[in-house]
């Protein structure tokens, strides 16, 4: 059955290149055609749910930021995966795919959170999980994992007494071994080595 | 807008929509949460009310965001086990094995009948241990507080049994990728078969203290309705879903851990509404129960762990002390992390609060690139603002209790 519909749907739309995967259909779609192509994909073809919607960060390929649609049918119990990738590396952008899924609605938001990806005709483009004046996109694969000292979300309470947002210490944190030298050093595992206490941090503008 | 003192009389119909529109332009806002009993956590609920009636919702989220999906990157594929505790922390377990099936997808790991038997009794336990809880707390919102002093005593039971199989009674990090961390203890199944007994027992009790009470009925029924479209579209998962009559349940539409091979129920709803969400979560309690006292009936002989995930297990202790290769195996997987292939798989399990999903990119070597969690509780909170418009402010924790989420999951 995937094959049938592979086949089918490369066949009758020309934009569309196949992608590899190690489970479920997947293919790749150009942003300018995306929200034509659900639409069909829903009325068409079944696929009568947005799952997921995943930003990525390729970090310094050619194209920088993807973003995955999973999508779902509960009539033929099969997944789609569609991907597609933002033409403009400094500022990623995407059309919204709201009209079709309102699932999408908070999706998209934690993607424009996360990765800064934004989405063209989003009704209300806004941080979901970080707080609204928070300065940098976490997920990005430059920011550290212990995170950069920024000011607190109440801008009243910060002005008066000077309290800030700590970075995670990442000395004793989750990759605790060694409390002595540099952590990059004396831990392995912890993969982020952009800035220990002692390296300068990292620009995440 | 000021309201002028004269009124010329051909001008009446207009001024009075003027000054209908002036006192419907009178709303008052008002705050819930973070910090309320109705809100199970850290939700918070910008609500704009015109008299009695919520007339705009806004959800606050992200208070107990964690940033897992970066932590996850930054560690490797058996490090981030403990991490999956904390997303719906009133089922670990279930959360467990979906990421550990999700991880044996991208490895290409086959797991042994005993261990995808195991892994069931621990899904239905999970789904056990967070309905009883959804009902419970739910019925509290509600305002019927015996029945929440029922369900969390038999929650302890269900604890005590956790405690006993995976050394801890909360966050219990049980699964292996390639297994699960030990068999289960001798005796331990009776002990779970006299649960289920009790739980039963429970559940009828339950049973007659609200389905047909009359102000459980009356507080519940035709309150938050969702109808089939509406859920289709916000991507609601789980109870949520069933309740509003689709059949969709990943057990039987996508079977994983051998599921195909128990016999049980999807009940589903039929109007959408809180009361339809609390029979479907009951009638799941019940199905669950069946499921369990089938795999413990049918429990196959075995090992709890896949042979061919030697790439992911570190060697045997005795081996690494006195064999050079093994040493050096247990080295590159303790400190690279398990070797995997490049590639991209996405795997959702049926939990109990809907669809948890684990998409993974992966660029091989031991540390995911990308993962991402799809978390049923984000989605099933997504419909809030579009699902309380319109109703009574006293209906909110109501319609908050009938959705049964979690914001550790939602937040991650």
């Amino acid at each position: 059955m995937p094959d049938d519909l592979k086949v089918k749907l490369l066949e009758s739309y020309d934009f569309l290149s196949e992608r590899e995967s190690l489970d479920y259909l997947s293919l790749k779609c150009p942003p300018n055609d995306l929200v034509e192509f659900l639409t069909n994909l829903r009325d068409q073809y079944n696929f009568n749910m947005l799952i997921d919607v995943s930003g990525v960060d390729w970090n310094d390929e050619a194209v920088r930021f993807s973003v995955i649609y999973h999508l779902y049918s509960t009539i033929e119990h099969q997944y789609i995966r569609i991907t597609s990738d933002c033409l403009n590396n400094e500022m990623p952008e995407m059309p919204s795919v709201v009209k079709i899924w309102q699932a999408a609605d908070w999706h998209e938001r934690e993607n424009f959170d996360m990765f800064g990806i934004k989405f063209i005709d989003h009704p209300n483009l806004k941080r979901i999980l970080m707080w609204d004046d928070y300065p940098y996109y976490p997920l990005r694969k430059e920011f550290p994992l212990a995170g950069i000292e920024v000011d607190l979300p109440s801008s009243e309470i910060a002005e008066v007494t000077g309290a800030k947002v700590k970075s995670a210490p990442m000395m004793g944190g989750p990759f605790h071994s060694n409390p002595k030298g540099f952590m990059s050093d004396n831990e392995p595992r912890a993969r982020d080595q952009s800035w220990t206490e002692q390296r300068e941090k990292p620009n995440c503008n | 807008m000021p309201i002028e003192s004269e009124i010329s009389i051909g001008d009446s119909a207009k001024k009075s929509v003027e000054f209908a529109s002036e006192i419907n332009g009178e709303r008052m806002e008002i705050n819930v949460g973070p910090s309320h009993p109705s809100t199970h956590g850290v939700l918070r609920l910008m609500v704009e009310l015109d008299g009695e009636v919520v007339t705009k919702c806004d959800p606050v989220i992200g208070y107990l965001h964690r940033g897992d999906e970066k932590i996850a990157e930054n560690m490797t594929y058996n490090q981030f086990i403990p991490y999956t505790d904390r997303l719906d922390y009133i089922a670990p377990l279930a959360n467990n094995v979906a990421y550990a099936i999700a991880v044996e997808k991208l490895a290409d790991i086959t797991i042994p009948p005993r261990c995808q038997a195991i892994r069931v009794i621990c899904c239905e336990l999970a789904r056990l241990s967070s309905h009883l809880l959804g009902v419970g707390v739910y019925a509290m919102d509600t305002g019927a507080l015996t029945v929440f002093m029922y369900t969390f005593t038999e929650r302890e039971r269900l604890y005590s049994l956790f405690e006993e199989l995976t050394g801890a009674r909360f966050t219990t990090s049980y699964t292996r990728i390639g297994g699960v961390a030990r068999d289960i203890p001798e005796g331990w199944l009776g002990k779970v078969k006299n649960t289920l007994n009790k739980i039963e027992a429970t559940l009828e009790e339950v049973d007659n203290l609200l389905t047909r009470n009359k102000i459980f009925y009356d507080r519940t029924v035709g309150i938050g309705v969702i109808s089939k479209e509406d859920a289709l579209s916000w991507g609601l998962t789980g109870p949520n879903l069933r309740a509003t009559g689709i059949d969709f349940d990943l057990r039987k539409d996508k079977p994983y851990c051998g599921y195909e091979q128990y016999d049980f129920d999807v009940p589903v709803g039929s109007t959408g509404d809180s009361y339809d969400r609390y029979l479907v979560r009951m009638e799941e309690l019940r199905q669950s129960i069946r499921i369990v006292n089938q795999a413990i009936d049918k429990m196959p002989d075995g090992l709890w762990y896949a042979e061919d995930a030697k790439k992911i297990f570190p060697p045997p202790k005795g081996k690494i002390l006195s064999s050079m290769e093994e040493l050096i195996q247990n080295f590159m997987i303790v400190t690279e992390g398990p070797q995997m292939q490049p590639g991209e798989v996405y795997f959702e399990a049926e939990n109990p609060k809907g669809s948890l999903g684990f998409f993974i990119v992966s660029k091989g070597g031991g540390v995911p690139y990308r993962l991402k969690i799809r978390a049923p509780s984000f989605c099933n909170l997504s419909i809030l603002s579009h699902l309380l418009k319109g109703c009574m402010v006293g209906d909110i924790p109501v319609i908050l209790g009938s959705l049964d989420f979690v914001l550790g999951e939602c937040d991650r």
